[in-house]
């Protein structure tokens, strides 16, 4: 295998494969309540807890539609550039299993709620669109525990009726480092409107995943394998990978390759046949007669889409316009909803004169490195965006040296304390005092006369040493401008 | 006082609100009636000792403002009733007691009614006689061995031989109006959507109706105001304005169009069904309303219609019942092997012919030409209705192409059974509410009954209609007691 630029090609002996994928995403609602019954969704519950009649399919209990469930799918629709069907119904998809309740799941199978769309990726070589295909509710099933005993297999019915979006791409990803881009620019698309958490740790976003391969220029799909319920993005790369190099061998040697699905095995690294097409499911979809089809009006739609937040490509565009800042630097801030709230809120708390660039380094460099190292969200950040613009800005008004403020942040991240408190408790206040500064300096000459000599005889690399010698006589705090400035008059 | 049971709902009513009964001794009354008639085998589950307590209790601050002031009443057991076994008549819910009330039932509840039991039904409300209930054969009070009809077989039995005052019934294809002909009573199937399908168990969801089943007109006209609300629990309940049926009765029918569907003259019809429909064209004339030939086109399509939507829906209604979470569960090796067992064992073979026959129309292949075709094909059975209520007020057809059969006369004849329902299962495909009463007797003396069809929501035209015939008609229903020694 080898990259060429960005491209993702497959190579052997004579011919260069290249990977087709398309993803299902399966993201789960943010919603207090199930998509057809008003128990709680909270992750992390004591087994079966959140479970009413109708999330246990008692005999006469009918589903009736939660209509945020419904919003919160339009808004994505929105956000995804797509087409909201103003009429969509609801199927039953028939299947047994323990943890299916019902023996069907509520999904949307002909008609959806959101059509067609498009969602652009930001790929080192430029943008990308990949084209949604549709966008449908769905319950999602509770949980079978097999590893408990031995003999019995446990349920958890908490799941059971959760409200799903299932986010349908068309085959457009090529590779796998553009699929982790689709994931978390989906991903970032549904934090910015509240719609999914994103949480894949927690089971909210995962994905089956569509692969197949073709020669290169070729414009025919390849037979494809659909591997299922993959729950990260370094899985969905690791598993595309393997199933591509799979294909491709399959077909140098000769040997066709069975549309089938698949599961990954993380452990391995390998994808296993789950079952055939000829095994597959024939899921018996039928309008569900519990439910009449749901009809939104225009007005209905046209209040959701007078609401929708700023979303990730219109505040980039913003931070490029309004802060001057680089399209990689917009990119990396507005990735993330909550990194974008809190750079917007550290220029807010800048005041008048502020310096962006500085807050941005600041943000991406030293708070970002907390941040990983402590493994934790930016909205947990132990430095508040206050705090830190205060920072900031004693760096800009000169109050403060980078280097003393990279000491102070340190001792920030204990309680969000304010820096400028710090300056004043350790006296960490920089010196520009130049009378103090030249009278310490004069100190400094005097105890090194022979290497003033020898610096004005040309050997201007001790220039370095003075400045060190007056950095520590001044413990650090004497403004490094200031101290270059006089010394180079002094000794000239 | 021994003639409390021949009384009707509405003089039952009357009189313990004029305290001249107690709801004791009404109670009372009816549950040493049916002790006396377990041979009927008209109840799965009896709750008389509580009956008799929640009557005590009534008694005792009877609260006179209610419209079923401490009347009790037996229920089909299709109905889930809290803390009260409920079983559709099957061995897989054998075991069930929900913990939760139909919205059906609290609303009669609500109004003052006391529960006596529940009454035996088909399986899953599956079958038009009675036979497929896992708890037995209903009697027909009418004659020994004689099948009450189906699926609310019980209910018919248990308001005829007069076990219970009245009674509530579900009507998926006929199963109020057909058992309703069978054994001389009255039943409604009101417009789907009318009264809340919460807490029923299914059978076919998009026909499925509850309904009363009464002595007559007035006293079905009074359950049916009971129980008709509109639900928020049922996403198919409609928000209608709804009558007081009872109050706004009356026989005044004079001018209202009557149609009379040639297509229902069908091939194989006994004269005395034609004789029979023949006499209620002439007493709706004797009312003053006028009789109009129409046509309905599509009706012969109706009966394979509905066998591929009733099952297709069924088929996958009764996929809960697979021994995971309550009811009847088989010992197995594995998961599967666990369901196999429990459903074969847990359904009877009414049950599983119509879970393979709904799994199958359903099936890849096989969906567009049966059950898509099915739906089509009802929205032209549909239409038919819609285009002859441009011309008429309401339709007149027999209920039911014969009088009730022998137990076991067609038991292994599922088609020849099926045709018992051609006549009810168009106005459940058109969703539109339906009445039969009895109209008079066959040479047998057994009851026959007359359908009225209405247009959707207009319950109070067909109630009307049919309280005006029943004066004209006056039927006597011919009970002999027999099973009582």
């Amino acid at each position: 295998m080898s990259k060429n630029k960005s491209e993702y090609l497959i190579n052997r002996k004579d011919n260069q494969y290249e990977v087709v994928i398309g993803l299902e995403v399966h993201a789960q609602v943010t919603s207090a309540s199930k998509l057809f019954s008003t128990s709680a969704t909270k992750f992390g519950a004591e087994p079966n807890t959140q479970v009413s009649l109708v999330d246990a399919a008692f005999p006469g209990m009918l589903p009736v539609i939660n209509e945020f469930c419904v919003k919160q799918a339009i808004k994505t629709g929105i956000g995804l550039n797509a087409k909201i069907n103003k009429r969509s119904v609801f199927d039953r998809k028939n299947y047994f299993y323990a943890d299916l309740p019902q023996g069907y799941q509520i999904s949307q199978f002909k008609d959806p709620i959101v059509g067609e769309g498009k969602v652009i990726l930001d790929m080192p070589e430029g943008q990308k669109e990949v084209g949604i295909e549709r966008l449908h509710l769905e319950q999602d099933a509770g949980k079978s525990i097999h590893d408990l005993d031995p003999q019995n297999t446990f349920v958890d019915l908490n799941r059971s009726g959760v409200a799903l979006m299932e986010i349908v791409s068309k085959p457009d990803l090529r590779s796998p480092d553009e699929v982790s881009v689709y994931i978390k620019k989906l991903r970032s698309i549904m934090r910015y409107l509240g719609t999914c958490d994103g949480n894949m740790q927690e089971g909210s976003l995962r994905a089956d995943v569509n692969v197949s391969v073709r020669e290169k220029g070729s414009k025919d799909l390849g037979t494809r394998c659909e591997i299922k319920n993959v729950n990260s993005i370094k899985f969905m790369q690791m598993a595309i990978e393997y199933e591509a190099n799979r294909q491709v061998d399959l077909i140098e040697e000769g040997k066709p390759i069975d549309q089938e699905t698949r599961l990954f095995d993380t452990k391995k690294n390998e994808t296993r046949s789950m079952r055939s097409k000829e095994d597959a499911h024939d899921y018996r979809y039928f309008p569900d007669p519990d439910l009449l089809p749901l009809e939104v009006s225009d007005e209905f739609v046209n209040d959701l889409k007078d609401n929708i937040p700023e979303l990730p490509d219109d505040k980039k565009k913003r931070f490029i316009d309004e802060f001057k800042l680089s399209p990689y630097e917009a990119t990396i801030l507005i990735s993330d909803i909550d990194t974008a709230k809190y750079f917007e809120e550290v220029v807010a708390k800048m005041g008048k004169n502020k310096d962006i660039k500085l807050a941005v380094n600041w943000i991406t460099g030293e708070l970002f490195a907390v941040l990983n190292n402590k493994n934790l969200e930016i909205s947990q950040s132990p430095v508040s965006a206050k705090n830190l613009a205060i920072l900031v800005n004693l760096i800009k008004n000169g109050t403060i040296s980078g280097k003393i403020a990279k000491t102070i942040f340190e001792l920030m991240l204990d309680g969000d304390k304010d820096p400028q408190k710090i300056v004043e408790e350790k006296a960490l206040k920089q010196q520009s005092d130049p009378k103090a500064i030249d009278a310490l300096i004069d100190k400094i000459i005097n105890d090194n006369r022979e290497k003033a000599i020898e610096y004005k005889q040309g050997k201007e690399k001790l220039f370095g040493f003075f400045v060190g010698q007056a950095m520590k006589a001044s413990g650090g705090k004497a403004n490094p401008q200031l101290i270059n400035e006089i010394l180079k008059k002094k000794l000239q | 006082m021994s003639d409390i049971i021949k009384q009707s709902l509405t003089e039952l009513v009357e009189n313990i609100k004029n305290k001249k009964l107690s709801s004791t001794e009404v109670t009372k009354a009816f549950i040493d009636r049916s002790e006396k008639s377990k041979e009927l085998n008209a109840y799965i589950t009896e709750d008389f000792t509580s009956a008799l307590n929640k009557a005590k209790k009534f008694d005792q601050k009877p609260n006179l403002d209610l419209k079923l002031p401490g009347v009790p009443m037996a229920v089909k057991d299709l109905f889930c009733t809290k803390d009260v076994k409920t079983t559709a008549g099957s061995k897989i819910l054998n075991n069930f007691v929900p913990t939760y009330e139909s919205t059906v039932t609290d609303n009669i509840w609500k109004e003052g009614a006391i529960l006596l039991g529940k009454l035996n039904c088909d399986e899953f409300a599956m079958g038009s006689s009675n036979e497929t209930s896992f708890f037995g054969n209903v009697q027909n009070p009418i004659d020994k061995d004689l099948v009450p009809g189906g699926s609310s077989g019980g209910s018919a039995s248990a308001v005829a031989g007069q076990l219970t005052p009245i009674t509530i019934g579900t009507d998926t294809g006929g199963s109020i109006r057909q058992p309703a002909s069978f054994t001389g009573t009255v039943g409604l199937k009101p417009t789907y959507g009318s009264c809340s399908r919460y807490g029923i168990v299914a059978f076919a969801s998009s026909l499925d109706q509850a309904g009363p089943m009464a002595q007559n007109v007035k006293d079905c006209a009074l359950l049916q105001e009971i129980i008709s609300t509109y639900d928020s629990k049922d996403s198919t309940s409609i928000d209608f304005k709804r009558n007081q049926y009872s109050k706004e009765l009356t026989n005044n029918i004079k001018g209202k169009k009557i149609g009379i569907p040639k297509e229902y003259r069908v091939d194989g019809m006994p004269k005395e069904i034609e004789d029979l429909w023949q006499k209620g064209i002439q007493y709706v004339k004797d009312c003053g309303a006028e009789t109009i030939d129409i046509s309905l086109p599509h009706t012969s399509y109706a009966l394979p219609t509905y066998y591929i939507v009733a099952p297709a829906e069924a088929s996958s209604n009764l996929a809960r019942y697979d021994g995971v979470k309550y009811g009847f569960r088989a010992k197995g090796e594995n998961l599967i092997d666990m369901y196999e067992k429990t459903r074969s064992e847990g359904f009877g073979s009414e049950v599983q012919r119509r879970i393979m026959i709904g799994t199958y129309v359903l099936s890849s292949g096989y969906y567009d030409a049966y059950y898509l075709k099915a739906q089509k094909v009802r929205k032209l059975i549909k239409n038919d209705f819609d285009e002859a209520y441009k011309k008429v007020d309401a339709i007149l057809t027999p209920s039911t192409p014969s009088s009730a059969f022998k137990i076991g006369e067609k038991k292994d004849d599922p088609v020849s059974m099926y045709l018992n329902d051609i006549f009810t299962v168009p106005v459940n495909l058109a969703g539109l509410p339906g009445i039969s009463i009895p109209a008079g007797h066959d040479a047998k003396g057994y009851p026959l009954g007359l359908q009225i069809i209405g247009k959707a929501f207009d319950e109070q035209n067909i109630l009307n209609i049919a309280y005006a015939m029943e004066e004209k008609i006056d039927f006597k229903n011919k009970i002999t007691d027999w099973w009582i020694k």
